[in-house]
Formats: structure tokens, C-alpha cells, sequence
């Protein structure tokens, strides 16, 4: 260091002690997550823009070839639902002290969330097109396939957290992490919403 | 043994002298000045690429390039200008800054900050890359499709682009959500928002812009991609697809972009201009505002980039409209800045030279931006080297004399020595006037019909002496930016000791020794005005006087203050991370990734995935020292 600061003295304590991490919700931890969403939901809707761009310009009909089907889609949808429920669940528990119910809620929500992925998958392998097949392909898996993604995301998140709450690593006051990790989940549901609604619903 | 309080600050925060802690830091004063470093040899390799072109352009039917290497050239250099120095050199400046500027001893989240940059140097490398395997991008810096499609553009190439890009938004964007948080929660006890000053301002816009701006590139570049190489068809009209929309999610990236890049500049002017009239700014409050509505603004304007493709009328009198308006606030801009030098009493330092060379050239981009905004003018101009004129003279008129003023201002308190002010005023100088001999006659070039991105023109069409005079004015620049090069290596070593303040100014990292330590601030200063270190000479601002000597100095590890997001109310105490390697990990991960995906390799993309992957649970799984504080915790 060149050069020794005016405030150069025995160390003493701080005047008006603050607490060590304060509170969670607030903190720049839960903040950055805000802001993750904030361009992932971007991310999305400049998709959805797309999709709405080229069904807007396309001349023939649209879809192409007829309505996706909602046998498998709407089910498929309440579970992820089901899921934030779950989480949810999970999250207020240990916001109560209770790491047993965090642990439950947990497990369950990543276990629907893998039979959601499950039911894309027997999805994708029903239908009579590929990405290369047209404009309308190529939308229709870029879009469910990076909501996929994320949830495959949210997915690995959920298990490192669950990993974690079995060490138990959380306690009323401190779960940020989970808070975290339940906000991106909801988040990745209510991005579902928003394709479902686009891919399925709109254009009935 | 008492143990002082520096001392034991300085070993928490210390950063080991070894390889690992190259690798491993996340001081923001050391990723700050990497940014800088890094962003100005992306300057100067732009700079060379324009060299090669204006050679090419000096003349008549020249021969010194093929029409492929002119196309490679004006690519690149684009991207490079763009998106590898004009947002990365500004990211530096207010990653060294903004923690000195808001009493604090870190960015919020200083290992995303390494990661930042990390993510920065090595996208810029895979892009630079394609140097070595002669296949540059090559269809201009916003690469319309369907040109870029793979039919028509089958090499690397625009994978390079597509890919590139992609991996280096990773880079903005996390950078951006860094500025935001760190804003909001991290500025020192007693600095309320009306108390930040505006290049923080600048900054936080321009990040916010990011978060909101970016995907629609990374869309854009994600779904060129999977045309190229996986046989989709989003651009394809043939199968459905639309080459406009590729236009679309580019500008709608594109314009905000370029208030990314100027707002902060601005904000390093609104700050450092004050500072050699010897008064506050003009307007404050006026500005900020302006500043932030300029950047909401900024995303209702893109389709003025499109005005010559057929779109309804309607929506170009609206876009054009728009386009007017966002005039308004960078007009307030300016005139804060007139009213500033008008009230104050100059001191012609280098700095203040720059900040003043840069109102100049800002009226004039402003001015030719305003005409290009009308519709029935760029019908005539667009695609034409009036466009050229304009753009540079709103990029390197706001940007680069923005920038050099920082340097100048600043790099006294990154280095501890001052720049040497008579090779600055040439400097100056030389780079004024150069920069206005090589893109004035641009503005002619462009009403005498000549086209942007020709490789060469035949003589007879009276193009010829704007031309050279055009090629004579880049090269006398260039030896602006050399003699700044020399400057600066020079002062390193050399230059005269700058002390704390050398410019006697007003604001909180002149509080710090030059260079700062690694805490920054052994005592967390308590703010109540917008100048803590004028508050002596200025009348005062009602909430008493600022605080240097007590306040809190948590000295338990690494730790800082976090406060409350409008009023800065000391919250909590923030415990810092430690030095990482996880970062680097990281982002290493992604190159692998990133590589994978070029050459369309499953293997190296998996291997890439995973360690990118592993990196980033092992970045978020608990420190020990976190561990430790859960077991004590426990009952
Ligand atoms: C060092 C001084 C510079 C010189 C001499 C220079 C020169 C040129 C030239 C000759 C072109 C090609 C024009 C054409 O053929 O259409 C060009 C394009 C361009 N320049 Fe610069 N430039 C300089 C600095 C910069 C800076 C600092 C930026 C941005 C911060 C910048 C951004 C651009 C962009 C975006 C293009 C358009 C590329 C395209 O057409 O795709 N330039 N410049
Ligand atoms: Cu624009």
C-alpha cells in the first residue's frame, strides 16, 4: 500500500452493530434472481414475438397442419401447475422452521417436474412434423424445446437444493437458496402458461 | 499487539501475488482495469481494420483488397467497434469506478463480475478466432438475412457471428444484472438516489436496457443458428419462415444498443465535466431524468432503421415521430453541459479538452441523426456513407472522446500518477481534428451518391478527393491514438504523483488513496450531499455534513454494507466471497461449449455442458466459511 489513510487507528468495533446478512428477501441475492427472471422472461417473449410474427405473414393455413392437440398438453399443464403448488408448499414450510416438509416438497416437485418432461417427450415422438419441416416446426420445437431447457434447469436447481436441505443446510433464517430456486421455478410454469396459451390455445 | 485496522483489512481483502490469484481474483479494480485493457486492444485491432479499408477507399479502382477481404473487414470491424470495445471499455470504466463512487468495497456480486469479464475476453477470442481459419464474418455487423442464411453463406463465417455473439451477451447481460444490484442495495450509508451521480445513472439505464435488449439479439442469433446448421427455417421464406423478422428482434436489440453505449459515456461527462468548471453540474435532476427516459425511449424507435423496407406509413410516421422525440432528452443533455462551461471557471486540462471536443461532435451526430430520422431523408440516405458519417460521428464522437476523457480523468487514480497534459493536449488535438478531416467529408461523400460497403469506386464520379481526404484524416486519428498509447505507457512509470485528488473533485473515490487499496474504504463513509468532498465551498444541502472517519469498518473477512434501495439506510452487513477460480471454470466450460457447437461436435459440446455445469454448482455450493456459520447457528 503506498499510501496510510487518515483513519489509520486501533481496530474498535463498529458503532451501531447490523445484522450479519439481514434479511433474505431484500438481500442482493433475492434481487439478482428478480433481474435473471427479468431477461429470461425476455427471452421468451422475443419468442413469442416470433411466433406471432410469422403466423402473422404466413400465407397458407396456420398451423399448417391443423391445431396441436390438447390430449396430452392440458394434463401435462396441470402438472406443472401441480408442481408450483408443491414448491410453494416447500418454501413457506421452511420459511416456518419445519426442514422435514422442505425436504417432502422438494422431492415431490421434482419428481412431477420429470413426469412433465416425460409427457413432452411422448409428445414430440406423436407428432407428424420435425423442426426441418417448415417455419411452423421450427417454431414449435425452438420454443417448447427451450422451455424444456429450462426446465431441465430448474430441475438440476431442485435437486442440488434438496441434496442441500437433506445436509440440512437450511433453517428458518436462512434459505435463500431455496426462495431462490422456488422463485425461477414459478417462473419457468408461468412461462409455460404463456406458450400453452400461444401454441395450443390461440389458435383454436 | 494492537493489530490496525488496514492491516487487517488489507489481509482479508488482498488478492495472493501468485498465479492462482491472477486467476482467481474478483477485486472489481483489477477486472475493471482488465476490461479496460482488454476493450482498448479490441479498439485498436478495429483500428487496423479501418486502416486496411481506408487504403483500399484512398483512391479510384485500387486493388490493395478483393471484394471478400473488404466484406470481412467492414464486418469485422463493425462487431468489433459494437460489441468487443464500445460496451466492454465502458463496463470497465464503471467496473473500477462505481464500488470507489458509492463508498463501497466491492461490486454486489464480485465472482459474476470475474465471470463477466472472463466470458468478455474469451467470446471476443472465439470471434477473433475465425481470423486464424480465414473465415471472418463477412455480411456487415447486422448481418441481414437472407444473406446469411447457409445457401448463401455456407462457410463459418456467420457461425462465428451467430455463436459469438450469443456467448458474449452471456457476458453483458450478467454484467448488467451485476450494475442493477450493486445500484440498489450496495451505495454507501446516506447516498439516496438523489444523491448518485449521473454516470451511475447512465450506467443503471443502459444495464436495465441490457436485461430487456439482449435476448432479442440472442434470439436472433439462436434461431440464425439453428437455420444454418440445423436445417430450421425461420428466415427461409420458401418454407414459411420471414427474412424481416431477423430485421425485427435486430433492431429492436439494436437501437437500445446504441444508447448502451453512449449513456454511460454521457453520465462520465455529466460527472468529470463539473469537475474542470469548478461547480456542480447544470440540471442534475434534469439530466438523470433525461437519462433515464432516453433509455426507455430507446425501445420505441427500432423501426427507424427500417424505413426502406415497405412498411405501412402509418407505423413509419409513428417510428419517425418517435425518433424525433428522443431527441428532446439529449438535447436537456446538452445544454447542461453548455450551462455548465458557460457558469463555470474552466481549467483546460486534456480532460476537460475531450469532454468539450465530444459536446461538439455530439451536436453534430445529433444533428444528422435528426435528418436521418425523417422519412422522406432516409429514403435518400440510407445505405449510403452519410449514414457512415453519422454513425461514427455519434459512436466515436460520444464513445471514444468520452472514453479518452476518462482515462485522462481517471487513470491518475488507477495508477496513482498522472497523464502527461502537453502530449495530452496533442493528443487532443490531433485526434479532433483528424477524426473530423476523416468523417466530415463522409457527410459529402454520401450526398455525391456514393454507397457504403464498396470495395472500390471508378474515378470520373467526383468521389475521389473526399476520399482521400477521408483516408488522410483516419490515418492523422490513428496517430491521436498512438500518441494517447505512448501517454499512457509513458505515465505509468514516469508520470507525476497524483495524490488522492488531484482534480480537487467532489466525489467519493477521490476520498481514497491513488491507487485505492484492495477494501477500498477502511471506514465506510456516511454520505449527505451530492459532493461529500465540496461540501466545504458549497452551500449546504440540508442533511448536515459527510463522514470519512466514523463509521462502520467491518473487518470480520470480507465485508460490506448493504443498504436500503431508495434512501441508503444501512441494512445488513454483506459478507464477500473469497477469491474463485469457479469463473474462470466457468466460463472455460461455455468456450468448450461454444466451440462444440461450431464445428457441430456432440462430444466437445457434452464435455463443455458438463464442466460448465460442475462449475456452477460448485460456485453455489456453501463456502466453509458459510458452513461453519450454520453450525454455530444451530441449537
Ligand atoms: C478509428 C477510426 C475509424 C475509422 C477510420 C473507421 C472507418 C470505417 C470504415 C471505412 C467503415 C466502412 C464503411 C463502408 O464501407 O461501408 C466503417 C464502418 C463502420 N464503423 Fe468505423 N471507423 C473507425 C472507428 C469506429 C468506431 C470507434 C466505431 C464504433 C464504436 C465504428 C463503428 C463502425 C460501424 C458500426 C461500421 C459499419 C460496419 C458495417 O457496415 O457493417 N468505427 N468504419
Ligand atoms: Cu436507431
Amino acid at each position: 500500500m503506498t499510501a496510510v489513510p487518515a483513519q489509520e487507528r486501533d481496530l474498535h468495533p463498529s458503532p451501531a452493530p447490523l445484522p450479519v446478512g439481514g434479511r433474505e428477501s431484500r438481500s442482493p441475492g433475492r434481487w439478482g434472481m428478480i433481474w435473471v427472471v427479468a431477461t429470461e422472461a425476455s427471452f421468451f417473449a422475443y419468442l413469442l414475438f416470433s411466433y406471432f410474427y410469422l403466423a402473422s405473414m404466413a400465407r397458407g393455413a396456420w398451423p399448417p397442419d391443423g391445431v396441436p392437440e390438447l390430449k396430452l398438453s392440458l394434463p401435462n399443464t396441470v402438472i406443472l401447475l401441480l408442481s408450483s403448488g408443491t414448491m410453494w408448499w416447500a418454501e413457506s414450510s421452511i420459511r416456518k422452521g419445519r426442514a422435514a416438509a422442505l425436504r417432502i416438497g422438494l422431492v415431490v416437485t421434482f419428481v412431477l417436474g420429470c413426469v412433465f418432461l416425460t409427457i413432452q417427450g411422448i409428445e414430440y415422438s406423436h407428432k407428424h412434423f420435425t423442426p426441418q419441416t417448415d417455419a411452423y416446426g421450427s417454431l414449435f420445437y425452438t420454443i417448447t424445446g427451450f422451455h424444456g431447457a429450462h426446465v431441465a434447469v430448474g430441475l438440476l436447481m431442485i435437486a442440488v437444493v434438496a441434496v442441500r436441505a437433506f445436509l440440512g443446510h437450511f433453517d428458518r433464517g436462512r434459505h435463500l437458496a431455496v426462495s431462490n430456486v422456488a422463485l425461477y421455478w414459478h417462473f419457468v410454469d408461468a412461462v409455460w402458461l404463456a406458450v400453452f396459451t400461444t401454441l395450443y390455445l390461440t389458435p383454436r | 499487539m494492537a493489530t490496525t485496522l488496514t492491516a487487517r483489512l488489507d489481509r482479508e481483502w488482498e488478492t495472493p501475488h501468485n498465479l492462482f490469484g491472477v486467476l482467481a481474483t474478483v477485486d472489481h479494480k483489477t477486472i475493471g482495469k482488465r476490461y479496460l485493457v482488454t476493450a482498448f486492444v479490441f479498439l485498436i485491432l478495429g483500428g487496423l481494420e479501418a486502416a486496411a479499408m481506408r487504403a483500399q477507399l484512398s483512391g479510384a479502382d485500387k486493388r490493395l483488397l478483393s471484394p471478400e477481404a473488404y466484406n470481412q473487414l467492414f464486418s469485422i470491424h463493425g462487431v468489433t467497434m459494437i460489441f468487443l470495445y464500445a460496451s466492454p471499455i465502458l463496463s470497465g470504466f464503471a467496473n473500477y469506478i462505481w464500488p470507489l463512487l458509492i463508498g463501497s468495497r466491492d461490486m454486489a456480486f464480485p465472482r459474476l463480475n470475474a465471470l463477466s469479464f472472463w466470458i468478455f475476453l474469451l467470446s471476443g477470442l472465439f470471434i477473433y478466432s475465425s481470423v486464424l481459419v480465414g473465415q471472418v464474418p463477412d455480411r456487415g455487423w447486422f448481418a441481414y438475412a437472407p444473406l446469411t442464411e447457409s445457401q448463401y453463406a455456407p462457410g463459418l463465417n456467420m457461425d462465428f457471428y451467430a455463436l459469438g455473439l450469443t456467448f458474449l451477451g452471456l457476458s453483458t447481460t450478467v454484467g448488467a444484472i451485476n450494475f442493477i444490484v450493486t445500484f440498489f442495495k450496495l451505495r454507501a450509508p446516506g447516498m439516496s438516489l438523489n444523491r448518485v451521480p449521473i454516470m451511475m445513472w447512465g450506467t443503471l439505464t443502459a444495464s436495465v436496457s441490457i436485461v430487456f435488449a439482449m435476448p432479442s439479439l440472442t434470439v436472433a442469433c439462436i434461431l440464425l443458428w439453428f437455420d444454418r446448421r440445423l436445417g430450421m427455417h425461420f428466415f427461409e421464406a420458401s418454407a414459411g419462415g420471414h427474412p424481416m423478422l431477423w430485421q425485427h428482434l435486430f433492431w429492436i436489440f439494436g437501437h437500445p444498443w446504441v444508447y448502451i453505449v453512449v449513456l454511460p459515456a454521457m453520465g462520465i461527462v455529466s460527472d468529470a465535466l463539473p469537475v474542470f468548471c469548478r461547480r456542480p453540474l447544470v440540471g442534475y435532476t434534469f439530466v438523470a431524468l433525461a437519462t433515464i427516459a432516453t433509455g426507455i425511449l430507446g425501445f420505441g424507435v427500432w423501426v427507424h432503421h427500417m424505413f426502406a423496407t415497405g412498411l405501412p406509413s402509418v407505423a413509419m410516421t409513428f417510428f419517425g415521430a418517435a425518433s424525433m422525440v428522443i431527441t428532446i432528452p439529449s438535447a436537456v443533455a446538452v445544454l447542461a453541459w453548455i450551462a455548465t462551461i458557460w457558469y463555470g471557471r474552466i481549467v483546460a486540462k486534456t480532460a476537460f479538452l475531450f469532454m468539450a471536443g465530444f459536446v461538439v461532435l455530439f451536436v453534430i451526430g445529433g444533428v444528422s441523426g435528426v435528418m436521418t430520422a425523417a422519412v422522406p431523408y432516409d429514403w435518400q440516405l440510407t445505405d449510403s456513407y452519410f449514414i457512415v458519417a453519422h454513425l461514427h460521428y455519434v459512436l466515436v464522437g460520444i464513445n471514444v472522446f468520452a472514453v479518452m476523457a476518462g482515462f485522462y480523468y481517471w487513470m491518475p487514480k488507477m495508477t496513482g500518477r498522472l497523464l502527461n497534459e502537453r502530449l495530452g493536449k496533442w493528443n487532443f488535438w490531433v485526434m479532433f481534428l483528424g477524426f473530423n478531416l476523416g468523417f466530415f467529408p463522409m457527410h459529402i461523400a454520401g450526398l455525391l451518391g456514393m454507397p457504403r460497403r464498396i470495395y472500390t469506386y471508378p474515378s470520373g464520379l467526383g468521389w475521389s478527393t473526399v476520399n482521400l481526404i477521408s483516408s488522410i484524416g483516419a490515418y492523422v486519428f490513428a496517430v491521436g491514438v498512438l500518441l494517447f498509447i505512448i501517454n499512457a505507457l509513458w505515465s505509468i512509470r514516469r508520470g507525476a504523483i497524483a495524490g488522492p485528488n488531484p482534480w480537487d473533485a467532489g466525489t467519493l473515490e477521490w476520498s481514497t488513496p491513488s491507487p485505492p487499496p484492495a477494501y477500498n474504504f477502511a471506514v465506510i463513509p456516511t454520505v449527505r450531499s451530492r459532493h461529500p468532498l465540496w461540501e466545504d465551498r458549497l452551500p449546504p444541502e440540508g442533511g448536515g455534513r459527510s463522514s470519512f472517519s466514523d463509521g462502520l469498518t467491518i473487518p470480520e473477512g470480507r465485508e460490506t454494507v448493504e443498504t436500503s434501495a431508495l434512501d441508503a439506510e444501512p441494512r445488513a452487513v454483506l459478507q464477500m466471497p473469497e477469491d474463485s477460480l469457479w469463473p474462470l471454470i466457468l466460463a472455460s466450460g461455455l468456450t468448450a461449449l461454444f466451440y462444440g457447437l461450431l464445428i457441430v461436435g456432440p462430444v466437445l459440446a457434452g464435455i463443455g455442458l458438463a464442466v460448465t455445469v460442475v462449475a456452477i454448482i460448485g460456485w453455489l455450493w456453501p463456502s466453509e466459511r458459510e458452513l461453519l456459520q450454520l453450525e454455530e447457528a444451530r441449537p
